[in-house]
């Protein structure tokens, strides 16, 4: 018996968004789910309900209906008090919970003997990084957050030497290199700003430079990373440092978009009032952080507001204002998920909780509170510094040893050919020198030329060098009819047959050799 | 009739035309030229032979005859072979020389004319060189009827490791020498001929074990190796023969191979003698990265659907073939996909590793003959640094050369072996018919990292696929 996924709308005010779109539908049914959407589900964000049935939803006209009928549902925000009365008894799941920051959601869910899943408890492991829906809404929050800062800025991004004058370009500093910050370094940058971006973890410099970025180091020695590749709350010293370094950036740019987020805790104030003054007028600052309390002493989250002349942008619902987008990648989160607990691709789930992923989602299981998940493996992040320093270091000391025994084998090799010339030259005829002479001149020769041949025609070279070596018909050929020699008892037949042999075998090579190598340099063109 | 001098002169231009036919390779603009160069010194050293002072006119039948057979069966296959079979090709051509070299050895053995003008030094000399050339010819022709058996599939591509081989190999050679020495002070010719035969008899066992221990994945090693022994073998019978046309030839051909098996090593990061001692992935080095459980993860797989959707929004694709879209013979499609990519302003291009595929040059051939135009085919030095700046980077049918182990994980097998970094690409996507691993045996990180994907099936069935949709 197939489950089915209830796909109800979103009741969060100012939520845009679906769980799943017509094209994720489409996948889900073939993992053999059948799946029902509330009427308008997708309204908000240009899915229509017909587009829905298309693609083979069944559309449910009540919420109710549709929270009592559905075996999983899938959702973005948190059910509401109400939502969980409608849910049905033992049913499951899967939507953004944040269980720290809502413990009654968290027992209200368990009491319904509920399966629960969170989309912000996906383990940050690579494996997981296809369902990690944090990264891929922070990603379209990074990309709105710029243009939202473009829409309230009075100037171009880009530089610009037009005819009505010369245009300076933006200058934008993004503070926190996450996915959100390289987002938005990777937008700005895009529409022709300068971009700065500063991050506590300076091993992401290279990131924020891939990106179009220049990272903007803080002159103080502390290890910034914390576990699960966030940034953790640093010392007084650094903090110090880091205000000095933000009040100069402050004065010189135009757009200052923050992500400063530490798990657990109020985002860190990082941009004083003062240095809000400080900004040019019509600046414009970007609070990502907002909903935890921003990361600017002024921000008002949710609002736009202009102090000292600065617009200062608090919006909370970034993602959700790119609703047709972060829908689809939202949806595609969950059907990994799906994926995961499918494997059997029958509309059967199984959530196994040896499964390091689908351990660390599941907050709640047949209403057994699991969260948090046991932390299992050490953070990839912190592991991999000490997995890249060693190779430079075994490698450097064979690199010399190789190249100080390769002068030593010069000189054997040199002493050796030396000694094999003398004794050569000692004890052989000389007929036999002059056919030495040529050879090892010839073997000089076939090295400079071959070393010039190109990569590419390596083939045609065995080929033509194939062909060529047929002429040890030339021996075949001498044998095969000599001039008599008198009174020489000369075993003719043997000698003709042999010869005969050798000739047909090396005409093969000769005729074949060539024209197999025409044929192929006919086929190298431009 | 023409004299003695002429016939030096002419063998004398035969040489440099040969000199001048390697020599025009260097460049695919010369190429063809190169090759006509080959056959017009060919020709000439051939009717010097034949109208020279060694041949009289009662052998021309003969000659004709012989030389009709043999050409119309090599003119033949050439024209018939397909492209993806050059290399079984190129290892039976090398058997047929190492053929002849017996044949002309033994044949000159009992012809008493041949030594019938020297001295008692001169003549073990020659006999040393008989010895040689027959031993030399012996184990190229058995190695390289092994060599293209294994390349047509005919024997299977595992290597055949015999307990104690190197010391079996040892054996051998000790006989070998045994029997030479034995040659040199038989009496009589019968009883030189009894070494002369155990020796061929050991040198082809020896050619046989050779190329029977060596796993796929060195294939181009030995078959370039076989094309250096080749070259060896016709130096062998040029001293023999007192011939310098065939000294340098031979010479040329030999270091040409050399050069081949060095290049083809070093893109391995393998010792010569190590590939020649056989076995890939039998030593102990692999054991750790399996303790390891080094890439553990999950694959993302992809339909050519959205391959498609990826290819036509990429700036830049770098196609990585190996030895996998020769055996899918997926080297056409994949032109058509370059065509219809180009015409949409997408850069394309080519990187190919000198170990791809079953020969030296291998890829290049195939690409050559589906049209793809040479300068959009890379080597590895040259689009290494390109990767990062690519937008997709879809590798068809390889797998150790594009293993980011050999970079990353120093207790891997490959390890130090220059690869394709793929991996540095905005995407990638390889191509495969299903997770086995490649011919060193070893697990490939790449397929598990997050901007990788996997589509999976045969190479020329998904290309065609992607290139439906892509037209579409």
């Amino acid at each position: 018996m197939p489950l089915t996924i209830g796909i109800p709308r979103e009741i969060a005010a100012q939520e845009r968004r679906v769980a799943t779109v017509p094209e994720v539908v489409e996948k889900l049914i073939k993992l053999g789910f059948e799946i029902a959407v509330e009427s308008g589900a997708g309204e908000a964000s240009n899915f229509s309900d017909e587009a829905y049935t298309k693609a083979g939803a069944k559309i449910i006209h009540t919420a109710s209906a549709l929270w009592s009928t559905a075996d999983i549902i899938f959702k973005v925000r948190g059910p509401s008090t109400k939502e969980v009365g409608m849910m049905r008894p033992g049913g499951m799941l899967v939507s953004f919970i944040w269980p720290a920051q809502n413990p009654e959601l968290l027992q209200q869910l368990a009491a319904k003997q509920a399966t629960v899943l969170a989309m912000d408890c996906v383990p940050r492991i690579s494996r997981a990084q296809k369902l990690d829906a944090l990264s891929s809404m922070a990603n379209i929050a990074g990309y709105r957050a710029v243009i939202e800062a473009a829409h309230q800025f009075g100037r171009f991004f880009t530089g610009q030497i037009t005819a009505a004058g010369k245009v300076p370009p933006a200058k934008v500093f993004v503070i926190g290199a996450g996915v959100a910050g390289l987002a938005a370094i990777g937008t700005a940058s895009g529409l022709g700003a300068i971009v700065r971006a500063n991050d506590t973890r300076p091993e992401v410099g290279d990131q924020v430079k891939s990106m179009g970025g220049e990272f903007v180091p803080i002159d103080y020695q502390e290890e910034g990373a914390g576990t699960g590749g966030y940034a953790k709350l640093m010392s007084e010293g650094f903090q110090k440092a880091q205000r000095e370094v933000f009040a100069k950036q402050a004065r010189e740019v135009d757009i200052i978009i923050t992500t400063a987020l530490i798990p657990g805790k109020p985002a860190p104030k990082l941009i004083t009032a003062d240095m809000v003054e400080s900004m040019k007028p019509g600046s414009v600052i970007v609070d990502m952080a907002a909903e935890q309390g921003g990361n600017c002493e002024l921000t008002e989250p949710g609002e736009v507001v202009v102090k000292h002349g600065v617009t200062i942008i608090g919006y909370t619902d970034l993602p959700s204002r790119l609703a047709r987008q972060s829908s689809t990648l939202y949806a595609n989160n969950l059907l990994r998920l799906t994926e995961e607990l499918c494997k059997t691709k029958d509309g059967i789930v199984l959530v196994k909780m040896e499964d390091e992923v689908l351990r660390g989602t599941t907050i709640i299981k047949e209403g057994h509170i699991t969260w948090p998940a046991p932390v299992q493996t050490p953070p990839a992040p912190s592991e991999k510094p000490a997995k890249v320093v060693p190779p430079p270091a075994p490698k450097s000391p064979e690199a010399t040893k190789s190249s100080q025994t390769s002068g030593l084998a010069v000189a054997a090799i040199f002493f050796g050919a030396a000694l094999l010339f003398l004794l050569i030259g000692a004890y052989a005829p000389p007929a036999f020198l002059s056919h030495f002479t040529v050879f090892v001149l010839a073997c000089f020769v076939g090295n400079m030329v071959v070393w010039n041949v190109t990569a590419s025609l390596h083939t045609p070279l065995m080929s033509v060098t194939n062909a060529i070596s047929s002429i040890i018909a030339i021996g075949a050929l001498m044998q095969i009819a000599p001039p008599v020699i008198a009174h020489m008892d000369r075993p003719d037949v043997w000698i003709r047959s042999l010869a005969l042999l050798g000739i047909t075998f090396t005409a093969i090579n000769m005729f074949g050799g060539f024209a197999v190598t025409r044929r192929m340099l006919s086929m190298f063109r431009k | 009739m023409i004299s003695t001098g002429l016939a030096s002169i002419a063998y004398l231009g035969a040489a440099i035309l040969f000199i001048l036919s390697l020599g025009g390779l260097s460049n695919p603009e010369t190429s063809r030229r190169g090759n006509l160069y080959g056959m017009i010194g060919m020709t000439l050293a051939v009717l010097a032979t034949i109208f020279g002072p060694h041949v009289t006119l009662s052998g021309l039948p003969w000659i004709i005859g012989s030389m009709t057979l043999g050409g119309t069966i090599g003119l033949y296959a050439a024209r018939k072979i397909q492209m993806t079979q050059m290399p079984e090709l190129v290892a039976l051509m090398h058997s047929l020389v190492g053929l002849a070299a017996v044949l002309v050895g033994f044949a000159n053995f009992i012809d008493p004319a041949a030594s019938a003008r020297f001295g008692i030094a001169e003549k073990a000399i020659h006999e040393i060189e008989i010895y040689v050339g027959i031993l030399i010819g012996a184990v190229t022709f058995s190695g390289s009827l092994i060599a293209f058996g294994k390349l047509s599939g005919k024997i299977g591509g595992t290597p055949l490791l015999l307990p104690a081989r190197h010391w079996l190999n040892l054996l051998i050679l000790l006989v070998v020498i045994f029997f030479g020495w034995r040659f040199l002070h038989s009496q009589s010719v019968e009883d030189a001929l009894i070494s002369l035969g155990a020796m061929s008899v050991l040198a082809l066992l020896f050619g046989i074990h050779m190329v029977m221990a060596i796993g796929g994945a060195d294939m181009p090693v030995v078959v370039s190796m076989l094309n250096s022994y080749s070259g060896w073998a016709a130096a062998a019978t040029g001293f023999m023969l007192s011939n310098d046309l065939l000294i340098v030839t031979g010479a040329l051909v030999g270091s040409s191979g050399a050069i081949l098996s060095y290049i083809m090593c070093r893109a391995m990061n393998r010792r010569f003698l190590s590939v020649i001692a056989g076995g890939f992935g039998t030593t102990g080095g692999r054991l750790p990265s399996v303790e390891n459980g080094e890439p553990a993860g999950e694959v993302t797989p992809i339909s050519s659907n959205e391959t498609s959707e990826l290819l036509r929004t990429a700036k830049s694709v770098i196609i990585v073939p190996g030895y996998g879209m020769a055996v899918a013979q997926a080297q056409h499609t994949i032109f058509e996909i370059t065509k219809h990519l180009r015409e949409q302003g997408v850069d394309v291009c080519f990187a190919i590793h000198p170990v791809a595929g079953r020969m030296p040059g291998h890829m290049n051939v195939l690409l050559a003959e589906a049209k793809v135009p040479y300068d959009i085919v890379m080597e590895m030095d040259e689009i290494n640094d390109k990767f990062a700046e690519a937008d997709v980077a879809m590798v068809i049918g390889a797998n150790d050369i594009v293993n980011p182990a050999a970079q990353e994980d120093p207790n891997s097998p490959i390890a130090g072996m220059p690869v394709l970094e793929v991996w540095r690409a905005k995407n990638s996507i390889v191509m495969k018919r299903g997770m086995a691993s490649g011919y060193a045996g070893v697990d490939n990180p790449l397929f598990y990292k997050a901007n990788n994907s996997m589509l999976f099936g045969d190479a020329k069935k998904m290309l065609d696929e992607v290139l439906v949709s892509l037209r579409a």
